[in-house]
């Protein structure tokens, strides 16, 4: 009796130490599985849509936005940005292509959306609007965008940016001034604000006529493809 | 301890050891997946690391084919500790591609990036941390699983 209930336990034991592998195996798969379905849901944007008393209507005024391209163009790509995102800079890059694909029927606003965890950000959002006040945000942005490695990294951050200001031709006291002053301020801020209000949290978020562009689409081809379905007379999202 | 003993127990911690880089690659991923490779710990250089074009293999986030690597070392080493002679072959093979991998984008970060991403940095210390271990492991005689 003794022996038979042995012999049981080891078959019992054998049998476990069979299947134990595939067991811890499958679980780990499981937990992995799962735990990483609910981070992704977890930290999915859930980006709404632009509201209508929000909204750009397609020939809105271009002295209160920073708008590249056709001001009357029927596809509005408005990007949040932060000047000291690397994604930024390789979507500015790309913005750039996309206007002259797209030539006439796109057009691009900027939004400054500085990130608290970028030293820099703030400050040369700033920059890029103090240029601004001088008629040359987009040459500043191109400059900031494509010198982002150097002053991302750089102990003297302003005098870079009023370096960028002498090399872009901008009346390099008249920025220090607006760099310092409160309409450059307003502006990052009512723009901070408008991000915000559209609980953005990551940069750079890309909004076309008004619809968020899922973060899985925010590289060339699925911009394109939203691009294409607005033009298209299709609802991209 | 008997040599077949100290080889599970190796074994069981590589297990261990890839448990810890499926969560750290895991983690990556989904910021990957999610757009969020911003707000990686506030580290500049993490996100020029993730977001940079070294980022993604033919459209796949590194950090999922790591995800899979990583399970795939987990798996094999479970079975290996439990006596499957095979699964030891493969858990070194796979280990072996790791650690090359891990040199490249090591090479990566230092010389064409010039910055480094903790969450990497801790996936390299892992990946070298498992080679050890497999190094470490007494060579086994031919066996035929549990």
């Amino acid at each position: 009796m003794t022996k038979e209930l042995s012999r049981r336990n080891s078959l019992l034991l054998s049998r476990m130490k069979r299947y134990l592998p595939f067991i811890i195996v499958v679980g780990v798969a499981l937990v992995t599985f799962g735990s990483g379905a609910m981070l992704y849901h977890a930290k999915r944007p859930q980006l709404k849509a632009i509201p209508e008393d929000k909204a750009l209507s397609a020939n809105s005024g271009s002295e209160s936005m920073h708008i590249r391209g056709n001001p009357d163009a029927p596809v509005t790509l408005e990007e949040f940005g932060d000047f000291q995102c690397p994604p930024c800079g390789s979507f500015a890059r790309f913005a750039e292509e996309l206007l002259k694909e797209y030539d006439s029927r796109v057009r691009l606003i900027f939004r400054h959306f500085p990130l608290s965890a970028h030293e820099h950000a703030r400050e040369a959002s700033l920059a890029a609007e103090a240029a601004g006040l001088q008629g040359h945000f987009w040459e500043m942005y191109d400059v900031l965008y494509r010198e982002q490695a150097v002053w991302s990294k750089a102990p003297n951050t302003r005098e870079l940016f009023e370096s960028y200001a002498g090399t872009i031709g901008l009346n390099v006291d008249q920025f220090k001034k607006d760099m310092d002053g409160e309409q450059a301020k307003a502006r990052v801020d009512s723009d901070y604000a408008r991000g915000e209000s559209l609980e953005i949290k990551v940069t750079p978020t890309l909004y076309i006529n008004g619809q968020p562009v899922d973060p899985k689409d925010k590289n060339p081809e699925g911009v394109r493809a939203a691009i294409n379905a607005v033009l298209a007379g299709k609802p991209h999202a | 301890m008997t040599v077949s003993r100290f080889r599970t127990v190796l074994y069981t911690i590589v297990a261990i050891v890839a448990v810890a880089g499926l969560a750290d690659a895991t983690y990556l991923t989904v910021q990957a997946l999610t757009g969020e490779t911003l707000s990686c710990g506030g580290s500049p250089d993490c996100f020029r690391v993730l977001g940079s074009s070294y980022g993604k293999l033919g459209g796949i986030p590194v950090a999922m084919l790591g995800a899979l690597a990583y399970f795939t070392v987990f798996t094999f080493a479970i079975f290996a500790a439990f006596g499957y002679s095979c699964a030891q072959r493969f858990v070194a093979l796979i280990a072996g591609a790791m650690f090359l991998m891990t040199l490249w984008f090591l090479y990566v970060q230092a010389f064409l990036l010039h910055a480094y991403c903790r969450y990497c940095l801790f996936s390299a210390a892992l990946t070298f941390l498992i080679a050890g271990l497999l190094i470490a492991v007494p060579p086994s005689g031919r066996r035929s699983g549990a």
